[in-house]
């Protein structure tokens, strides 16, 4: 009869360990820290509550993200929210606005681990992105605090503007070695600014 | 590439970002048991296919992900107009509110 399987605890992996990121003056692309992720969809009484127990106000429609000191919260669609709460453990997130929408009909969904972050930044991000992504990221577009789900190349992305060259990428933890090497060969092909 | 007006998000969007829906305005029959088979078949699968202007839906399916509806030209591509699903369609002849190109 063969042994029992061991019971030691397995590390858990990360979808870009191994992998080479780029980083140089004009790009760098890197993690960004673990954080908790929700999605929650509802109406408007569900957004104010949930904006008063997560302390950033969601916000009304397509622009800029509400943000805080570690959380924020992004406009997926007229009823859909992301919220992020970095370096946060997602229950103790969730326990908080669950109690703030026991009245209100929603749905929250914890999506802590279905993707990962990713933090761009330098003079060539936009264009890297724009390799991939088709949205006008100029300023008049796309200013400074601007989100929105969006396409780069055929992963499905939340773009998120946090400073002039910054940019914070939301990626599907399957997706995310593919975007990380399409960002990567565009950074590095792209003509010299 | 055309660049499409989402209701929802209130600004022009790439293409890329939009799937196609089907004609808009197909309202499903109030009482689907007095219907015969050929009007039944005429509800499911006939549709209008103009030279035109046609009523179509949309969905920003990689943005807001809500459907809406749309006013296009089939012969020269162009979005006269967008509008949230639901409403009734705008007059063709009025001022565009969708930006097509």
């Amino acid at each position: 009869m063969p042994s029992p399987p061991s019971t030691t605890a397995v590390a858990r992996r990360g979808p870009l360990d191994g992998q080479r990121l780029p980083g140089g003056a004009s790009f760098t692309l890197g993690l960004a820290p673990a954080a908790a992720r929700f999605i929650l969809r509802g109406d408007a009484a569900a957004r104010t509550a949930a904006g008063a127990a997560f302390g950033v106000a969601l916000p009304a429609r397509l622009g800029p993200a509400g943000s805080g000191a570690a959380r924020a919260a992004l406009w997926l669609g007229p009823d859909e929210w992301l919220l992020v709460g970095e370096g946060e453990p997602p229950a103790d997130l969730e326990r908080g606005l669950v109690a703030a929408l026991s009245m209100h009909p929603h749905s929250l969904v914890d999506v802590s681990q279905r993707q990962i972050g990713l933090d761009l930044a330098g003079p060539l991000a936009a264009r890297a992105l724009n390799a991939g992504c088709p949205l006008d990221l100029r300023d008049q577009a796309f200013p400074v605090g601007m989100a929105s789900r969006t396409l780069f190349a055929k992963s499905e992305i939340v773009l998120w503007r946090r400073g002039a060259l910054r940019y914070h990428v939301e990626v599907g933890r399957s997706f995310a070695q593919y975007v990380v090497n399409h960002l990567d060969e565009a950074a590095r092909r792209a003509p010299p600014l | 590439m055309l660049l499409i007006r989402c209701p929802y998000c209130d600004m022009a969007r790439p293409e890329l970002e939009f799937r196609y829906g089907g004609q808009a305005h197909v309202a499903r029959p109030a009482d689907p048991a007095t219907l015969d088979d050929a009007a039944w078949g005429e509800f499911l699968y006939v549709r209008s296919n103009p030279r035109g202007v046609a009523a179509e839906r949309w969905r920003h399916a990689a943005g807001c992900g809500r459907f809406f509806n749309c006013l296009r030209d089939t012969v020269s591509d162009r979005i006269l107009a967008t509008y949230p699903a639901g409403a009734p369609a705008p007059d063709p002849a009025a001022p565009a509110s969708g930006s097509g190109r």
